[in-house]
């Protein structure tokens, strides 16, 4: 892996590197010459008349340990990447040693987490140990999106309510984590019809959970609801297989009102939860997944 | 600055480094062995009293306990600092800054007084170095017999003195290693560990680094720590002046020296007090000589102090050829009395007080140390967002640290925004010792955020520790911003 624009770099840096260690030597070499003494072990400088050099000699043992550090400067550059582009005998990265710790810390949690793996989400919401851990791996790795309270915000679904997309068992939450999820809602205007009917329409949804609405227009929407049963359902329940939200609760994941339901409609929308099965083992989204169904249980140790 | 102004500073005539001399030396030079002569006296005795001081508690202190742990542990891997009652957090590093501070005035302060007291009494190097002589001496003997036995060609007392004092050092240096790493593994575990030889591999590396470092340090660089290695010997000359403490021979007593018998008159022969025993020479554990004046390699161990007042008591001469005198003092021939009156100068009044304020501050916040630490966090996700029936709500992450050792209830409050409310839950746990991120919610209605209007708002977070048990109630405060969107 080279991160020169050209190879000459590269040769450059690595004779400017070794030219240094070499370098190193020969000044020692240089330095450590026998200079000629006076009788009186002074080095026969004098300077302001009377001030004289005494020769003072470096310990032995200092010497070699100068000798000591070029050869570990060598060891390096051989063994590490030190010269120019070159990987080092051990091909060492950063990215490696990062993964390698990563590993270990893995291993050393595995222990735990097989003895939570076996147990159901009842058991675990119980447990403080594994809601301690579910905690921290929230405020993580979810708390960035849903919020540190679990209560989402605009776009982003509150897990705290038993208001489920894909329903709300450990199993289906775990798929979430892992896999991830698309929920597409596409545009729907040219399906409903004017803007008028969309008006209409949007009314007619907010009259599925009895929220304010003008109870004329919701009539007139009434039939282009067809175009949504699709799959938010004939009643406008929802459909977990889809993901396709409930429109009958008092939940609105996008927006509460006429503006906000007539601009879903027009414009469509495709929210995206990302999967973690790449950034989290088995073990830790089974926890996560068992404190994230607590938040919804109303266990006693979660806020 | 000084008052006469052509000093001299008189350079005695060294041996050459190597070589045949005029013809030239080596820039370098291999280390000459030293064989300190052992010496009893007032000093001596101050050294081993500092050296069971000090490593009595070096050794001892794993090993006590403190409500079922160890008394002083320092654990890493949890980043918690036990001791005694006091359990410390990462957040806590200003108190070691603080005890840094204290050490180095410290250092200030007894350096400027009585010159390299520290490096001659309490310095690790110096006294592990006593150690290890010591137990040299119970093999090899003392200086003349080490001497003699290091000549000599190798026979089978040879080894089995050269290999017991070995064997003593090497058990040594491997006890120090285990003890220090004791210091942060629990040592009851490691000395599970230990017969089982299952270090882990941090706690075998540690065991022997340091114990080779105290083998070596202590068994064969000795001095060469001191002249050429340690910072703290190079930068303590800054803080000598004219009034400091200093391990001096007295030439205007001692000079013209010479042997002579007991009975004559050192001044019908025109001699002064020293009789030129050398022994001043062979204790030294530096290799100097004192009577050349004061010398960079001095540590200021007083061996020859308490050497040269056995011989002048058998010379029945007065004490203190060589003594602990300032520069002032000798040179205008001051009694002891006189000298020690210069203590009080200026720079010592400065450092005495700086430490004594730096040490009532780091006791008094000590005692009054809140017994939890609180850090409010706003949620970065989302700044605000609109609830059923208009209201704004903001989120916050309360990260509370509990610094004690049994598991506390806290509750939050607000104050400072009216109409405010937390609405999630308010009262929470932490563990013994722990951080805990609590999530807060709190909501102003519609109606207030539209006359707060938009923008960030001042809030205050009351966080309350319920009391229970011994614990009494603790109240911390913390401030944050409550925003509402536009």
């Amino acid at each position: 892996m080279s991160d020169f624009f050209n190879s000459g770099w590269s040769t450059f840096i690595a004779i400017a590197t070794v030219g240094s260690l070499v370098a190193c030597l020969a000044l020692l070499v240089i330095a450590s010459r026998r200079t000629p003494m006076a009788k009186d072990n002074t080095t026969g400088h004098v300077w302001d008349q009377d001030l004289v050099e005494l020769n003072n000699p470096l310990p032995r043992w200092w010497m070699v340990l100068f000798v000591l550090t070029v050869v570990c400067g060598g060891a390096y550059v051989f063994l590490y990447p030190g010269l120019g582009s070159s990987a080092g005998t051990l091909n060492w990265t950063s990215t490696g040693q990062y993964e390698a710790e990563q590993k270990k810390a893995n291993d050393a949690m595995a222990a735990v987490y097989a003895r939570y793996v076996a147990q159901p989400a009842e058991v675990l919401a119980k447990d403080a140990g594994a809601m301690g851990i579910g905690e921290r791996l929230f405020v993580n790795n979810c708390a960035a999106c849903h919020g540190s309270d679990a209560r989402g915000s605009k776009g982003f679904p509150n897990l705290t309510d038993s208001d489920w997309l894909y329903g709300g068992s450990l199993e289906a939450i775990k798929e979430t984590i892992a896999k991830g999820r698309t929920g597409n809602m596409p545009p729907m205007a040219a399906a409903v019809g004017s803007s008028t009917d969309v008006g209409n329409l949007a009314h007619y949804v907010l009259s599925l959970s009895g929220s304010p609405h003008n109870a004329i227009q919701a009539n007139e929407g009434r039939a282009k609801f067809a175009a949504c049963a699709a799959c938010h359902g004939v009643g406008g329940r929802g459909n977990p297989a889809l993901g396709a939200p409930n429109l009958a609760d008092k939940v609105w994941l996008h927006g509460w009102g006429e503006d906000a339901i007539v601009s879903i409609v027009n414009k469509g929308k495709v929210n995206v939860m990302p999967a973690h099965d790449s950034r989290l083992t088995p073990g830790q989204i089974h926890v996560l997944g068992a404190y994230v169904w607590s938040l919804s249980h109303g266990s006693g140790t979660s806020p | 600055m000084s008052s006469n102004p052509s000093r001299v500073i008189p350079i005695a005539a060294a041996e050459a480094a190597s070589g045949i001399e005029g013809e030239g030396g080596w820039l370098f030079e291999k280390q000459k062995k030293i064989y300190p002569r052992s010496v009893t006296g007032t000093f001596a005795k101050w050294r081993w009293a500092m050296v069971w001081l000090t490593q009595i508690m070096f050794y001892g202190l794993p090993w006590l306990q403190w409500n079922d742990r160890q008394a002083v542990l320092f654990d890493l891997a949890a980043r918690r600092f036990y001791i005694f009652g006091l359990v410390l957090h990462p957040q806590d590093l200003v108190y070691l800054a603080a005890l840094l501070i204290i050490s180095a005035y410290l250092l200030f302060l007894f350096t400027a007084v009585a010159g390299r007291l520290w490096c001659g009494f309490s310095c690790p190097q110096t006294v592990y170095t006593e150690i290890f002589l010591w137990v040299e001496r119970r093999f090899e003997g003392d200086r003349i017999a080490r001497m003699r036995l290091d000549a000599a060609p190798w026979s089978f007392e040879k080894l089995w003195r050269k290999g017991g004092k070995q064997a003593a050092w090497i058990g040594i240096g491997l006890w120090t290693g285990f003890t220090l790493v004791g210091y942060f593994t629990p040592v009851k575990v490691l000395w599970g560990e230990a017969f089982t030889m299952s270090f882990g591999p941090w706690e075998w590396f540690w065991v022997l680094f340091y114990g080779f470092a105290t083998y070596g340090n202590a068994g064969y660089l000795r001095e060469q720590v001191c002249t050429y290695m340690c910072p703290y010997a190079r930068f303590q000359s800054a803080m000598f002046d004219r009034d400091t403490l200093i391990v001096s021979y007295d030439p205007q007593r001692g000079e013209p020296r010479g042997s002579r018998g007991r009975k004559v008159d050192p001044r019908a022969k025109g001699l002064g007090d020293c009789i030129d025993c050398g022994l001043c020479v062979q204790v030294c554990p530096t290799g100097i000589d004192i009577r050349n004046g004061l010398q960079y390699q001095c540590i200021s161990c007083a061996s020859c102090v308490d050497v040269c007042n056995e011989v002048m008591d058998k010379m029945n001469y007065e004490r203190g050829l060589i003594r602990f005198a300032t520069q002032n003092g000798l040179s205008n021939r001051w009694s002891s009395g006189q000298t020690l009156k210069r203590v009080l100068r200026p720079r010592v009044l400065v450092y005495s007080g700086v430490l004594a304020l730096i040490c009532i501050g780091f006791v008094v916040s000590l005692a009054l140390r809140s017994p939890f630490r609180v850090d409010v966090v706003r949620d970065r996700g989302a700044l605000a967002r609109l609830v059923d029936d208009g209201a704004v709500e903001n989120v916050y992450r309360l990260q509370v640290m509990n610094a004690t050792e049994a598991t506390q209830r806290y509750r939050v409050s607000l104050d400072g925004l009216d109409g405010a409310a937390i609405s999630s839950r308010a009262d929470f746990e932490v563990g013994a010792a722990e951080a805990r991120w609590w999530p807060v919610s709190v909501q102003v209605p519609h109606g207030v955020a539209r006359s707060l209007g938009a923008g960030a708002h001042a809030i205050r977070f009351r966080i309350e520790r319920l009391a229970h048990g011994e614990d009494g109630a603790a109240v911390v405060d913390e401030k944050s911003t409550f925003v509402v969107p536009r």
